[in-house]
């Protein structure tokens, strides 16, 4: 096995008394994608911005291709990219401007600032929008200029938190076939989400973290095998009354989780566990039989669902 | 092998990507005004000043206009870059955050602070620069000494910048700027010595515009235009200056670091 390009052991990161990453061990291979699932809070950003460099961990030994970046920070942010939450971008700036900007601060020659961006507005489909102000763009172009912004210095290892957050679901199709093209360049990727289906969708590997603490690890398909069921039946009863029909269910699948708005439950065979709540007199305003997902997962890992 | 660009230098180019785009609408507030000025005051002004017998020893044997001129070169390099020092500083952290993409890349708060240091001193030269070639062409106020008093300007524009780059980098909000703008920079305007000696003022005005490092390089530059030049006393006058320049530099790096690498 090739060395892992990033080694985490017992990683903290404290602000003042508050633990907001409270010990994690992380390894991620070149060439993967590896993904930190939770929700709002769980500590996907602060452990994102120790990883780049941004941000010294509290605790724990943190290594980027072996080296420390309490160390050599600079010479590893200088083989990274990053998309931070939040755009950095300049809004008062054209398109092709930012990414000229942003190639200059890794000391590319000019010609070079051009030649990158050309090819880069190409991949981020921006071409068109190449001297537009920053500031007229929709959110997923802004986000696409962010990433191929984080390309310029043909990074080895990227670091996307929450690509898509906040974008309609048509841009974020687009922005996941554009990193699964990265994917296929050899590009490593680590990226936080708080989307079950961007995470089955991207990662290789993924560790859910809930409150500063990795709860699972594995790749999508082994946690859902690992955790949950293979189907999932969804019953609705009437707003506010899921709580009384919960105790109604139990034996019909291996388990079952009452929500404010459905009761789930958790059988290999949804449809036979469906004919049993039939058979048992229940009458849902609707039932739904699906495929287990992260989502179920991370139900069960934290009792909690990961939309909020 | 290549040599690597220093930080502070790639952090001026992306400035300099910026003003490309902003050039315009700067200069002309930068060097007209001053201009206005110059001919308001030094034309107008100066007509009565210089009638006034006895006026012209207050001022140092000199017209009124070639009096004022040099100072206007100082106020223009303090009123641009401490302008350039406030809200466009902490946007770079907050509105903008582009310093927070700087961070994410090889170079750090330094390269930030000095970069700014660099890109000030550069502005309060355009500037300074504008105004010298305006007063080349009054013959009252042509002379080799306006070559050093814009370099005079540079040095009193970082020794602004500098130390209310310290302030916008450490501060939450933007309200304290109108009250630098109003009860510094304004006042110092007025009061610092460009348009009439200091010794016309009471005492304690004086020492307030002697703490700060304007009225210092409007001697400075006045003795290089006037060509009445004490060395001791530039460079006395110069350290001094200088000294606002670097004790803001230092507190800008080390506030920036905390809010930039948390
Ligand atoms: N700079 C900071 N100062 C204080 N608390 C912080 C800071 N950054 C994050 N936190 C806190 O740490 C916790 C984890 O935040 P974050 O890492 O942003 O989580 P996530 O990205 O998973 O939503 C939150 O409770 C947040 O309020
Ligand atoms: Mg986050």
């Amino acid at each position: 096995m090739p060395e892992p390009l990033i080694v985490a052991r017992g990683l903290k990161k404290r602000f003042d008394d508050f633990e907001a990453v409270k010990g994690i061990d992380v390894e991620v291979q070149p060439g993967e994608v590896f993904g930190f699932l939770g929700p709002n809070g769980a500590g996907k950003s602060s452990t994102m911005r120790m990883i780049a460099c941004v941000s010294p961990a509290s605790e724990g030994t943190l290594r980027l291709f072996g080296m420390d970046p309490a160390v050599d920070g600079a010479k590893i942010r200088a083989r990274i990219g990053v998309v931070p939450q939040l755009d950095t971008l300049d809004t008062e700036l054209s398109v092709q401007e930012n990414l000229w900007i942003y190639g200059r601060y890794f000391d590319l020659s000019r010609a070079e600032c051009r030649r990158r961006a050309t090819e880069l507005l190409e991949f981020a489909q921006l071409t068109d929008r190449a001297d537009s102000v920053v500031e007229h763009l929709s959110g997923g172009m802004k986000r696409r200029l962010s990433i191929a912004r984080s390309l310029i210095n043909e990074p080895e290892l990227l670091l996307l938190d929450e690509p898509t957050t906040g974008l309609d679901p048509q841009a974020r199709h687009v922005l996941w076939e554009r990193l699964y093209r990265l994917k296929q360049q050899g590009v490593t990727q680590v990226l936080t989400t708080h989307y079950m289906d961007e995470a089955e969708q991207l990662c290789d590997r993924l560790v859910v973290m809930d409150q500063g603490l990795i709860v699972a690890e594995g790749s999508p398909r082994e946690l859902i095998d690992q955790y949950s069921t293979r189907e999932v039946l969804e019953l609705r009863f009437g707003a506010g009354t899921n709580d009384q029909f919960g105790p109604q269910v139990v034996g019909i699948g291996d388990r079952f989780e009452v929500l404010p708005d459905r009761v789930l439950v958790y059988a290999d065979d949804g449809e036979a566990a469906l004919a049993e709540a039939h058979h048992r007199g229940l009458r849902p305003e609707s039932a739904l039989v699906r495929r287990s997902s992260l989502e179920d997962v991370f139900l069960l890992l934290t009792g909690r669902s990961l939309a909020d | 092998m290549q040599i690597a660009t220093p930080g502070p230098l790639r952090v001026v180019s992306g400035h300099l990507v910026v003003f490309r785009r902003l050039w315009r609408l700067n200069l002309l507030s930068s060097f007209v005004q001053p201009m206005l000025y110059l001919l308001g005051l030094g034309v107008g002004v100066g007509a009565l000043v210089d009638r006034n017998a006895g006026s012209t020893a207050t001022l140092g044997g000199v017209s009124y206009v070639a009096f004022v001129a040099p100072g206007l070169m100082a106020t223009t390099a303090m009123a641009v870059c401490a302008a350039e020092s406030m809200w466009p500083v902490m946007g770079g952290l907050k509105w903008r955050r582009d310093y927070h993409g700087i961070a994410a890349t090889p170079l750090d708060a330094s390269d930030i602070v000095f970069g700014h240091m660099i890109w000030m001193a550069m502005r309060a030269g355009i500037t300074g620069a504008a105004v010298a070639t305006a007063l080349a062409f009054v013959d009252d106020t042509r002379s080799w000494g306006l070559l050093p008093a814009v370099i005079v300007a540079m040095a009193v524009g970082i020794a602004f910048a500098m130390p209310i780059m310290a302030y916008s980098v450490g501060a939450e909000m933007d309200g304290g700027f109108p009250a630098i703008q109003r009860f510094v920079i304004i006042p110092l305007f007025l009061f610092g010595g460009a348009f009439y000696p200091l010794s016309q003022l009471p005492e304690v005005v004086q020492w307030f515009a002697r703490a700060f490092p304007l009225w210092h390089g409007v001697v400075v530059a006045r003795g290089f235009t006037t060509g009445d030049t004490d060395w001791a006393g530039v460079a006395g006058h110069l350290a001094y200056v200088l000294l606002w320049a670097a004790v803001g530099t230092v507190i800008s790096i080390r506030r920036l670091a905390k809010r930039l690498y948390p």
